[in-house]
């Protein structure tokens, strides 16, 4: 028996910034910045977005593709950093926007860029174990880079939701693995506005570690190579580490293509990987398989191997724009209506 | 808003639910508990029902002047919208620039946020309309 996902969402806000307009405010080459970082522009939430309405969005989606009634939805996990309440859940507002309370349990994860994935192991688990028969997972973010910092051009905002259960699936979860460490790569304290980061530090030990040594388990696990694989994706901070890691792992350009999301829309953090598996299940057949591994600061990465099944054809795949679609319909903004709609102007008090 | 005079209408706010004559077969959009045409024959008789969330403009105006928690949005478009079950409401259009708003545009229901009380306070979310895709 397997857990699988049953149907996915994807949701992501249609304003855009390029890098080049960040820059100028700040008087660094933004256009060199987004080419170092592999970004050509990243998305921007409207003044009336923020992680509930996405994840909403997202899990709308999720249920348009199928005729399950969400009362049957028994676990709602909302997998975010940018959470618009510190408390009072998430996960109870988008419960109540799809129709699934009163009957469920529901909470709100936090594991920087990867609480999103932890929610599908979680997920994975309870109707495995058959205490329910399906469970939402969502990771979305509407991630801040403090201004000027280097992760003001990647930051972004966007999310997806997962309908994880056993019958049905699109995709078959055929193996999971997780690889857990205490490294401080990526921070914000509470209280703070915006995060902290250890620069440099982020990458070798924090992310390649985690991500090459967790694919590694999963290959062992499930007796795999890069070549089995019709799609990999990755946790995708920027355009950079997740082409890297793929070539380090041994997977070619056209296996991670489809599943490279932050080029067009950046960062958006536990969004990341799972708008970019739905962006890869919009267009995968039967029989494709996927190698997934999600990275989340602070440390650990969670690893999946899925296959697409049948069923992939059987769902309403065109019930809602396509990650692509959703990609292509966008409006760019400048700094000043940038700064606007994320709250960076001191306001008087509404 | 007093905090229960919004979680009231939270059904309503988030998912569209109004009433359906089981009489006349009216659809009302708040929800009631008498159909205003059929009276006490109404009475017990009230069904929930789902408004599928499409419609098309009735009219719209543009707002410059905005109220303090719109100010980040204007200039916005309110719209009175028909749905397809017959009810009309009032509701922001996002999404659409005002110039290209139109009388008869086919909209539909989306999530957003709505306004909320203070920095410190309770956040308020439902529906908005934005142009069929």
């Amino acid at each position: 028996m397997k857990a699988g996902i049953v149907s996915y969402g994807g949701y992501i806000p249609r304003y855009r910034i390029r890098p080049k307009d960040i820059g100028v405010v700040w008087g660094a080459d933004g256009e060199a910045m987004g080419r170092g970082l592999n970004i050509r522009a990243k998305s921007v939430p409207g003044p009336d977005e923020d992680v509930i309405t996405i994840s909403v969005e997202a899990a709308r989606a999720c249920m348009a593709k199928v005729d399950i009634d969400p009362t049957e939805i028994g676990a709602i996990y909302v997998g975010s950093e940018s959470h618009p309440y510190a408390v009072k859940p998430t996960a109870t507002i988008v419960a109540e926007a799809i129709g699934s309370a009163p009957v469920l349990t529901a909470a709100d994860f936090e594991f920087a860029c990867k609480a999103g994935t932890a929610a599908i192991q979680t997920t994975m688990g309870l109707t495995l174990s058959k205490m329910m028969k399906y469970g939402l997972a969502v990771g979305s973010d509407t991630s801040q880079g403090a201004p000027g910092d280097a992760l003001e051009y990647s930051a972004s905002a966007g999310g997806a939701a997962l309908l994880i259960g056993i019958d049905h699936a699109v995709a078959d979860i055929s193996h999971t693995v997780s690889y857990t460490t205490d490294t401080p790569d990526f921070w914000r304290r509470e209280g703070q506005r915006y995060p902290s980061h250890g620069g440099r530090f982020t990458g070798e030990p924090a992310y390649f570690k985690h991500v090459v040594n967790c694919a590694q388990l999963l290959f062992k696990r499930a007796g795999t190579t890069a070549e089995d694989y019709d799609y990999a994706v990755f946790h995708q901070p920027n355009g950079k580490f997740p082409v890297r890691v793929a070539k380090q792992l041994g997977f070619k350009e056209p296996q991670i293509d489809a599943g490279l999301c932050v080029r067009e829309i950046g960062n958006t953090y536990s969004g990341a990987i799972m708008v970019g598996l739905c962006a890869i299940l919009d267009e995968a057949e039967s029989g494709d398989r996927i190698f997934a591994v999600g990275y989340g600061s602070g440390a650990g990465s969670d690893a999946f191997d899925l296959t697409v099944t049948d069923e992939i054809t059987k769902i309403r795949r065109d019930a809602t724009p396509s990650i692509k679609e959703m990609i292509a319909d966008q409006v760019f903004v400048d700094y000043a209506t940038y700064a606007k709609y994320r709250g960076k102007i001191l306001m008087r008090e509404a | 808003m007093a905090i229960p005079r919004f979680w009231r209408e939270i059904q309503s706010r988030y998912n569209l639910i109004g009433t359906k004559c089981g009489s006349c077969g009216k659809v009302d959009f708040p929800p009631r508990a008498v159909c205003p045409t059929c009276g006490r024959r109404s009475v017990g008789k009230m069904q929930r029902m789902r408004l599928t969330g499409k419609g098309t403009v009735v009219t719209y105006t543009v707002v410059h002047d905005a109220p303090a928690q719109f100010e980040m949005q204007k200039p916005y478009v309110m719209a009175i919208v028909q749905m397809e079950e017959g009810v009309r409401l009032t509701s922001q259009l996002i999404d659409v620039s005002p110039e290209h708003v139109k009388i008869g545009m086919k909209v539909q229901a989306t999530f957003r946020k709505l306004g909320q009380e203070g920095e410190a306070g309770v956040i308020h979310y439902g529906y908005k309309f934005r142009p069929t895709a």
